[in-house]
């Protein structure tokens, strides 16, 4: 399509024009017309934070939080504190009665913990000279405690005091955390899943002891995430994606995700396949499915059947980086590419019939070297599998991007390494919106 | 664009006293009047003219020589061609219509400098075919006789209408001039002074020095004939220090002087300054009376700067200066009779004035003279454009020109000029009382129903006295004998004063009477209002023509000042004046702390005219004293013209609003940059009508002002390329509609000239079009995109070129591409007719300034209707709580389609339009906060047009 500009020349632009899945200029059921771009930061931006239904907050490797306006845009308040990237970042919300107030907590590389009021913009506490950085946060608000694990786990009250803490002998030292039921707390840890219990004695002091310990991971574990009350999942940088129970700790599924036909590809190619293209990067979930991030492809598994329901080897030119279920049929999806696609799991139209000219039409629209044959050639063992078609991509950013926070029908924050926040909306609502702003302006000026 | 002149010929004239009732017809301030039947050929009268342009004429009434041309603007002697200067210099300066009264006034012993307000004339001379707005004004010269110099300057073009009814711009402009000339030469005079001052203080020490000698050695109660002579001498020499004391003075006291020029704007800041340094001046020379020897000049000095340091760091630093100067200057001895008149050199124009403020001068006058190029008819329709222009302040943006800021304001801001561009924020807001010409703004005052907060006991008595003094000008003030003596002796040339002011005058004095018949009893606590102080400045100023002219004298009239000395007051005005800046001084004189205050208000009062209408209607009625003057010295003309002229002075104002509005163009002198240029463009226009010509590509882009010329330049260039390219119309609807445009090529200047060509059809490109760069070499970004809607991009073959092929490739939903090296545009496709009458590659259309006249029209015309589309409740919310987002829907599509007859891509057009707009009245409001701006776009696929 865009042979005409290069001239002859096969250059970079042939990432776009190998890219699988083009799905073209047309898009009729991507909303996203309109968009603001965000500056402020200065170097990557890796997490953004829900605040409330219209803020967000934004952290990344310079140290900064920036609180957005969604609606507006506008740029609400700027914490500065931190000298050193920022390592983890989530909202603590407490609600004394009537009240519900949203602070963020944010952990550094410079071994230093903060409390900021949004609202503010004011430092409310801060621990630094901690023995080694954060890696992840964790609130428990049934017990008004938060938990920072790193080297070590610390448990730490709302007013900053530390509660009780365990060191570990891991060396990567914990990488995610969940809250569990019974006031048990799942820490990922390497290839383990340490177990550990919170007790609160009578003299409301608490301690915290490892229960157990699950091993059956071969690999480093990448995601953990709570599915539903009696559900947890994990999944390694081999691809194996494990469903645990939440209260006894049993394995009640274990699905490994292996490309089949793609390592056979590969091992025609270059005969080394690389374990990034299985990593599990992401996992997310409804309840009732789970949505992982195998390398640049994307897999929905169902808690229910315990079966594949659908899935997309190649997703992205890039490794996915973070995901999100819309809804039970639509998702999300963002990479190092620098886009964010969104999905819809649609039947096929015919199952007995899968390879219908547009289907294939659309798989194999561009002649790359990378795809070559058919990619799906037999789907696993699942007779009843529907398909990911991609509805739309948003594209933006130049660089990968990080992770995307939606705001439903307020539109969607993504974020990225090239240092922007890119704020897509809906064109047509904003644009509706500003003629009501317009026609009250209107009203007050008294005419034109 | 409505006001091109291309339309002139086009449209018909208007009956002026019957008002249409058809509510279609345009407002009468738009439309065009022919030229008046009178005048059947218009070429007859400037046929004979042996100039062929008009220019402004500076000269002198030298005491030595008579009048002399100085300098003419523009300097070009090919400007006047056989016009004798010399000759005409004659002719305006002969009448000195300032009047001015010098030397020395019975009872007052030092000699008087005389203030004298400018005058303005039109003088006609219809033999040579030269007709001319001519300005007098007086600079201060300490050598010449009585002190002045008399100067005018004219605005001399062979058509005089030309002249009659752009008076008030010519008049405020030239008065700006004017201003500036006199600020600076009070600063020189000063100066002088000073100088004058330390010589006379030398000779006088000397002279002591050898008195004293003499006394010693000769015998006591003997006095040689040389000692009576030194003795004599030293008398002199005496008095006439405190002569120039006393002038130093008296030039210190200009500012507070009230004026009764309306268009005497200065800048205040100079005002204070100025002062300041006399103030200065004054001080250290107030205390040499006693007998003073000239080498302890060291106390003197520190003496002179304590008392000093009440004013700011300009008066001292400009002491530190004098300080520092003094060693390198010798003072001279003063002989005893100054040298005659006619052996000694006159000062030249720029001596008198100090540099800076004579090239500020010259400078003015010259984008005077460059705004006031074009004949009428260009003058009129531009100022017409200009007024439908900023009746659509909403949706301008989009095609316009900017205006600039300036002529925006309602009430007009009168910006004193300063020639050392001292910050903006300080000019006063000032609605300056119209010169009235017809009778339409005397019956609107007397509309007016009198202001009953006005102190009335002293109105009525100030217009008692007002109205008696009126009559006494009108038979007997000296503008009023030159002119009749003028009438008498030189009605060959054809100029004559008319009745028509007369006429206007004693309306107004009807309409005077009947107000102060109805005024309201007194108010008792009118002293506390403000109003009084200007009361007793208007009743100073017209109590008698001595206040004008000796300013000692206002401090008898001043009931609020007590203060024994005139240099304390002088002190607190000064203070006054710098209340704002050092407030703490204040409490030093905490005693005058009222009177500071009073002077204060008086100080400015009597410049200021609040811009409130029906406060300031009776005001300037009551102010009208100065009006007379200038309303007998406008109408000064041929009568043929009389009848038409009333007509035209009212073209512009119809509307009672403003009732300055009229003819008065909008005064955006300062920085104004675009309507100066725009201006030129005119005259390029009007006159070389060739700008078909093939030039370079103008230097449009990022950092310039897109100017009107540019513009017009640039219509050429989308002629061209509309006749070269088929696929035009998709690239001008890429562009209306919001779409990016990337204009690819190898070769820079081909991609600029296309650029710029295209620029034309970028909605709201911004004042120096911010939204368009014409080359860029490097790969954009998203925020490119988001900031610019047209592009130039280099088509290179390295690795920068693959990225930016890259990034092409990569944002190519969002936008077009123009390849200009295979001529070639990716674009979604358009079917749309709403273009294919800009775009028509076979159209008729040959020259560039018509085509662009032609779009301007097309895109005002979409303007239009996305004001329309924006503005419209019904299509944006629903009419009742029942409807649902569809039926508002099917609404706009219907508006869209079947009203205003728009397909699918041509509802595109509009709706971005309608964006903008929206955007842009909505902005001031989130201006305060720095929130990014919105990009929207939409997913459709593009093809590939080709040749």
């Amino acid at each position: 399509m865009l042979r005409w500009i290069l001239g002859g020349r096969e250059a970079q632009g042939s990432v776009e024009k190998s890219s699988v899945l083009c799905i073209g200029e047309e898009q009729p059921k991507n909303w996203f017309t309109e968009l603001q771009v965000l500056k402020g930061h200065f170097d990557i931006v890796r997490f953004l934070v829900q605040i409330d239904d219209f803020r967000c907050a934004s952290a990344g490797d310079d140290g900064l939080v920036l609180v957005w306006n969604v609606e507006t845009g506008e740029r609400l308040q700027e914490l500065r504190g931190h000298s050193q990237q920022i390592t983890a970042i989530t909202t603590f919300t407490c609600s004394n009665g009537l009240m519900s107030h949203t602070s963020l907590i944010t952990a550094s590389s410079d071994r230093s913990l903060s409390l900021w009021d949004p609202d503010t913009g004011n430092r409310v506490q801060t621990i630094s000279d901690l023995q080694s950085s954060v890696k992840c946060l964790l609130v428990l608000e049934r017990l008004c405690v938060w938990v920072s694990g790193g080297e070590e786990l610390c448990v730490w009250n709302k007013d900053f005091q530390l509660q009780c803490h365990k060191q570990n002998h891991s060396d990567t030292g914990i990488t995610a955390l969940i809250e569990l039921p019974k006031n048990c707390i799942a820490a990922a840890m390497d290839k383990e899943i340490v177990i550990y219990r919170l007790t609160v004695s009578t003299d409301s002091s608490m301690s915290v002891a490892e229960i157990r310990c699950l091993s059956d991971h071969q690999d480093q574990i990448r995601a953990l995430i709570n599915v539903n009350d009696g559900l947890f999942a994990s999944g390694s940088h081999m691809g194996e994606l494990i469903l645990w129970d939440a209260i006894d700790w049993n394995i009640l599924a274990y699905e490994h995700i292996l490309w089949e036909e793609s390592q056979a590809q590969a091992e025609i190619r270059m005969g080394a396949p690389k374990p990034s293209e299985m990593s599990i990067q992401h996992l997310t979930t409804n309840g009732k499915l789970i949505l992982a991030a195998v390398g640049s492809g994307l897999y929905v598994y169902s808690v229910l059947t315990k079966t594949v329901v659908a899935y997309r080897k190649v997703a992205h030119d890039s490794n996915i980086l973070h995901t999100m279920l819309l809804s039970d049929s639509e998702l999300m999806s963002c990479s190092e590419d620098g886009s964010v696609r969104m999905w819809e799991i649609q039947d096929l139209p015919l199952p007995a019939e899968p390879a219908t000219p547009g289907f294939f039409g659309m798989w194999s629209f561009g002649r790359s070297s990378k795809q070559a044959g058919p990619p799906l050639k037999k789907i696993i063992d699942v007779p009843n599998i529907r398909t990911l078609e991609l509805t739309g991509d948003l594209i933006g950013h130049s660089g990968a991007v990080q992770m995307f926070v939606s705001f439903n029908e307020n539109g969607l924050v993504t974020c990225s390494t090239d240092h922007l926040l890119i704020l897509w909306k809906n064109g047509e609502r904003q644009s509706h919106l500003r003629s009501l702003v317009l026609f009250q302006k209107l009203e007050e000026n008294g005419g034109l | 664009m409505i006001g091109s002149p291309d339309l002139v010929a086009f449209t018909k004239e208007d009956e002026y006293g019957q008002t249409s009732p058809d509510p279609w017809a345009l407002p009468e301030e738009f439309s065009v009047p022919l030229y008046p039947l009178a005048d059947s050929n218009p070429w007859a009268k400037t046929s004979y003219a042996k100039f062929t342009k008009d220019f402004i004429l500076i000269s002198e009434f030298s005491e030595q020589v008579g009048p002399q041309p100085l300098l003419t603007i523009p300097d070009d002697p090919k400007i006047c061609g056989t016009f004798d200067l010399n000759y005409f210099s004659l002719r305006i300066m002969s009448v000195d219509y300032q009047a001015s009264f010098v030397g020395h006034p019975p009872g007052s012993g030092y000699p008087r400098l005389s203030f004298v307000e400018d005058s303005r004339v039109v003088l006609g001379d219809s033999k040579e075919g030269a007709f001319a707005y001519v300005h007098h004004l007086t600079l201060y010269d300490l050598e010449a006789r009585g002190f002045v110099r008399p100067f005018c300057m004219a605005y001399v073009s062979a058509d005089e209408r030309k002249i009659m009814l752009q008076f008030q711009e010519l008049s405020l402009r030239f008065s700006q001039a004017s201003e500036c000339l006199k600020a600076g030469n009070r600063r020189a005079f000063a100066k002088e002074l000073q100088r004058k001052l330390r010589d006379l203080e030398y000779t006088h020490s000397v002279l002591q020095r050898e008195e004293g000698l003499q006394r010693e050695a000769g015998p006591q109660r003997m006095y040689s004939a040389h000692a009576v002579e030194k003795a004599n001498e030293l008398a002199n020499v005496e008095k006439s220090i405190y002569e120039h004391r006393d002038l130093l003075k008296q030039i210190s006291l200009y500012n507070r002087r009230p004026r009764r020029d309306p268009h005497a704007v200065t800048c205040q800041k100079c005002m204070s300054e100025c002062l300041s340094e006399c103030e200065a001046l004054l001080d250290k020379y107030a205390k040499l009376a006693n007998p003073f020897s000239y080498n302890n000049k060291g106390e003197k000095r520190e003496e002179g700067q304590a008392d000093g340091g009440g004013g700011d760091g300009e008066g001292d630093e400009e002491e530190d200066e004098s300080v520092k100067r003094r060693p390198s200057y010798t003072p001279q001895l003063i002989k005893a009779k100054s040298a005659k008149c006619f052996d000694k050199r006159l000062k030249t124009l720029l001596e008198l004035c100090e540099n800076t403020f004579y090239s500020a001068t010259v400078e003015l006058l010259k984008e005077t003279e460059r705004s006031f190029r074009g004949d009428l008819c260009y003058l009129h329709t531009r100022r017409l454009d200009r007024a439908l222009c900023r009746k659509q302040r909403i949706t301008n943006f989009l095609f316009e020109e900017d205006l600039g800021d300036d002529d925006e304001d309602e009430g007009r801001t009168l910006r004193p000029f300063c020639a050392v561009n001292h910050a903006v924020d300080n000019y006063s807001l000032l609605n300056p009382p119209p010169i009235v010409l017809g009778p339409d703004h005397l019956e609107l005052d007397s509309l007016e129903p009198p202001d009953p907060l006005d102190p009335a006991s002293e109105t009525s008595h100030t217009q008692e006295s007002e109205l008696g003094l009126r009559e006494s000008h009108l038979e007997s003030s000296p503008s009023d004998q030159t002119l009749e003596t003028q009438e008498s002796s030189e009605e060959t040339k054809g100029s004559f004063s008319s009745d028509k002011s007369g006429l206007g005058q004693s309306e107004r004095q009807q309409n005077l009477a009947g107000m102060k018949s109805e005024a309201p009893d007194p108010d008792p606590d009118s002293d506390l209002t403000p109003d009084p102080d200007h009361n007793t400045d208007m009743e100073r100023e017209s109590s008698s023509e001595e206040t004008e002219t000796t300013a000692g004298d206002d401090e008898g009239d001043n009931k609020e000042d007590q203060t024994p000395t005139s240099l304390l007051e002088v002190v607190s005005g000064l203070e006054a004046s710098r209340e704002d800046v050092c407030e703490g001084e204040a409490e030093e004189v905490s005693d005058l702390l009222v009177q500071i205050d009073t002077a204060c208000c008086m100080a400015q009062e009597g410049f200021l005219y609040e811009a409130s209408a029906p406060e300031a209607v009776p005001r300037l009625s009551q102010n009208s004293h100065p009006q007379p003057l200038s309303q007998t010295l406008v109408v000064n003309q041929e009568p043929q013209a009389q009848i038409p002229l009333q007509d035209d002075y009212t073209v512009g104002s119809p509307c009672s609003e403003s009732p300055a509005a009229g003819l008065e163009l909008p005064v955006g002198l300062l920085g104004d940059a675009v309507s100066r240029t725009s201006v030129e463009d005119g005259w390029d226009c009007t006159m070389s009508a060739s700008t078909g010509s093939d030039r370079a590509a103008s230097p449009l882009g990022y950092g310039g002002t897109v100017t009107l010329r540019q513009r017009k330049k640039a219509g050429q260039g989308a002629l061209r390329f509309v006749r070269q390219y088929p696929f035009a119309m998709q690239a001008l609807w890429c562009l209306l509609s919001g779409r990016t445009l990337v204009v690819l090529g190898a070769d820079e200047g081909r991609v600029r000239r296309l650029v710029a060509a295209l620029a034309l059809f970028v909605p709201s490109p911004g004042k120096c079009g911010e939204r368009i760069q014409a080359w860029l070499s490097c790969p954009f970004t998203l925020t490119d995109l988001q900031r610019w809607k047209l592009i130039g991009l280099q088509r290179v073959a390295s690795p920068v070129g693959s990225s930016m092929l890259y990034s092409l490739s990569r944002y190519s939903r969002y936008i077009s591409i123009l390849d200009a090296d295979q001529k070639t545009l990716r674009c979604p496709p358009y079917r749309g007719q709403l273009l294919a009458n800009i775009a028509d590659h076979r159209t008729y259309i040959r020259r560039g300034s018509t085509y662009f006249l032609h779009v301007q029209s097309t895109l005002c015309r979409l303007a239009a209707k996305a004001f329309l589309f924006t503005f419209t409740h019904h299509l944006h919310l629903p009419v009742s709580s029942t409807e649902g987002p569809e039926g508002l829907e099917g609404r706009r599509c219907c508006f869209l389609q079947e009203q205003l007859g728009l397909g699918e891509e041509d509802s595109h057009i509009l709706l971005y339009l309608s964006q903008l707009i929206t955007h842009q009245y909505l902005q001031p409001a989130n201006r305060s906060s720095a929130t990014a701006p919105c990009f929207s776009f939409n997913y459709s696929t593009s093809v590939l047009y080709k040749i």
